[in-house]
């Protein structure tokens, strides 16, 4: 029964997150042509009649059927075996973080309560963390596989950078274990739902507004995006580490790119932003401030926290493909500067600092 | 742990370490060393040791081996034909992997088998029980390996630097 509940999780939560990363081209393409004052992808719509012409119908069926009845192209002098594994080692580690993050809190069926995430690690953080460092093999075997002197910079980058920013990432989220004193991402979700003064939700983001900063330009970082896609950089490297590939497998990576950032978004809203938290709303129904109290049937508080999670997650996505399409690329110095010079620095005093006010609370 | 999922384990990790140093590509070997590190994180899993596990993954899999990676491509090493090898050099190799052999051979005469039926102590390989065990009973190799390592990370800045 175990096995069932959680085979069924995790198909529930890979198929939503493959769904958001297909959203998320559709999402990238209008977003940018709305920021650059363009139409952007209008054409296709169903069947030609109805007025469905934001292209999403584009998106989301026609450029998939484009890509994946590409040819698919392997150059002659490439490593066939690593070039065809490449992809699909750069897809595991991105498809499978998400199930560390929570999704609701638990679901009551005949008196059965399923925490609703899919794998309940007490090493949530560190899972995710160990999934993000293994990112980096697709991406610089594709760049090594490919024979290319462009794919190889972009490989060779890639790994510079993820290592980089992995440490940056890592200590800032030592402030918010710190805080919450669990690697548990279900536990710390639970313990931001309860109100400040009242008022404001006990949210990460104001106990580690700093963290936060951090840990969002890392995490942009990792996922190798404007401002930080040196690996790719279109205008220096062609395309970086996949200008060798075609078809399905050019696709692949960029669902991982997407896939990335969606991982990114849920980690940020489960650590900073509440999870699955809605202001006012508790296990048993909603709390308003002065003692007001409606009380909500369980199945209807479990659908309220899905689509709050899902909200919070959409919105940081969006978030990320904003700055993407705003902010223009670092040089490979200044990235490398940041991330050693600025963040890190930056996240160490953090920790220093989240130490000592703790010591100091814990104290009174 | 079982002794058909010890048996998958090890048949998988030896034929990889056999590969690292098979292997005429180093690009190869340097993926197998990643792949035996993974399984022996796997080891660490079924052994209930679930953080040392994802530390291993972390800092083997995830830093070391990645950086191997880099240095490979970056030099952009071709295969090894294996010839070039000094024939000193393989007898050394030899007898050293002898001596190992032997060594291992006595240690595990020596070992008693723990018994596996005996229940494992409350919060076992969690984070809270590590780090109680690492701040208190340890807490003095801890900070000299903390030391240890600070000592190396200013000495490659150092170096660097020249």
């Amino acid at each position: 029964m175990d096995f069932v509940i959680t085979a069924i999780l995790t198909v529930f939560i890979l198929a939503n997150i493959m769904n958001l990363g297909g959203l998320l081209l559709w999402v990238e393409r209008k977003g940018s042509a709305v920021l650059q004052d363009r139409i952007g992808a209008n054409r296709a719509a169903l069947l030609g009649k109805l007025p469905l012409n934001i292209g999403i119908i584009n998106t989301l069926v026609a450029d998939p059927i484009k890509l994946f009845t590409k040819e698919d192209f392997i150059p002659p002098n490439a490593d066939r075996l690593l070039h065809a594994l490449a992809p699909a080692i750069a897809m595991v580690p991105a498809l499978i973080s998400f199930i560390a993050i929570p999704f609701g809190d638990v679901l009551v069926i005949g008196g059965r309560e399923i925490s609703l995430q899919a794998a309940n690690l007490n090493v949530g953080i560190l899972y995710i963390l160990g999934m993000v460092s293994l990112g980096v093999y697709g991406i610089v075997l594709a760049g090594w596989a490919s024979n290319n002197r462009w794919a190889l910079l972009g490989g060779i980058r890639a790994s510079a950078q993820m290592i980089s920013y992995e440490i940056a990432m890592g200590l800032a989220l030592i402030g918010v274990i710190m805080l919450y004193g669990t690697l548990d991402l279900q536990e710390i979700a639970r313990a931001q739902g309860y109100m400040i003064w009242g008022i404001i939700p006990g949210w990460g983001i104001f106990y580690q507004p700093v963290a936060f900063i951090i840990f969002l330009a890392a995490g942009i970082a990792e996922s190798k995006r404007v401002p930080f896609d040196l690996p790719e950089a279109e205008s220096e490297l062609i395309s970086g580490y996949f200008t060798e590939y075609s078809g399905a497998k050019q696709a692949t990576f960029m669902l991982v790119d997407f896939l990335e950032s969606i991982v990114v978004a849920g980690l940020v809203t489960t650590l900073f932003f509440g999870g699955w938290q809605v202001p006012f709303v508790m296990r048993d129904g909603l709390h308003l401030p002065g003692d007001i109290f409606y009380p909500l049937p369980s199945l209807l508080v479990t659908l309220i926290q899905f689509g709050a999670f899902m909200t919070k997650l959409a919105f940081f996505c969006w978030l990320q493909i904003m700055i993407r399409w705003t902010v223009p690329r670092f040089r490979y110095d200044q990235l490398i500067n940041l991330g050693w010079k600025i963040l890190l620095p930056i996240a160490l005093a953090n920790v220093l600092v989240t130490a000592l006010l703790i010591l100091i609370f814990q104290a009174k | 742990m079982d002794l058909l999922t010890f048996s998958i384990l090890a048949v998988l990790l030896v034929f990889f370490a056999a590969i690292v140093i098979l292997h005429p590509s180093p690009v190869y070997s340097a993926l197998s060393l990643a792949l035996v590190m993974s399984l022996l994180a796997v080891y660490f899993f079924f052994l209930d040791a679930h953080l040392l596990g994802w530390f291993q993954i972390i800092v083997y899999a995830g830093a070391v081996m990645v950086l191997f990676l880099f240095v490979i491509m970056l030099l952009n090493l071709q295969n090894d034909p294996h010839e070039h090898q000094p024939q000193s050099l393989r007898a050394a190799a030899g007898i050293g992997g002898v001596v190992l052999a032997i060594e291992l051979l006595l240690l595990f005469n020596r070992t008693t088998t723990p018994d596996s039926q005996h229940a494992l102590p409350e919060g076992f390989g969690t984070v809270l029980s590590l780090s109680e065990k690492l701040f208190t009973d340890f807490l003095l190799p801890f900070e000299i390996t903390s030391i240890l390592l600070l000592v190396a990370a200013v000495g490659a800045v150092v170096l660097a630097k020249r």
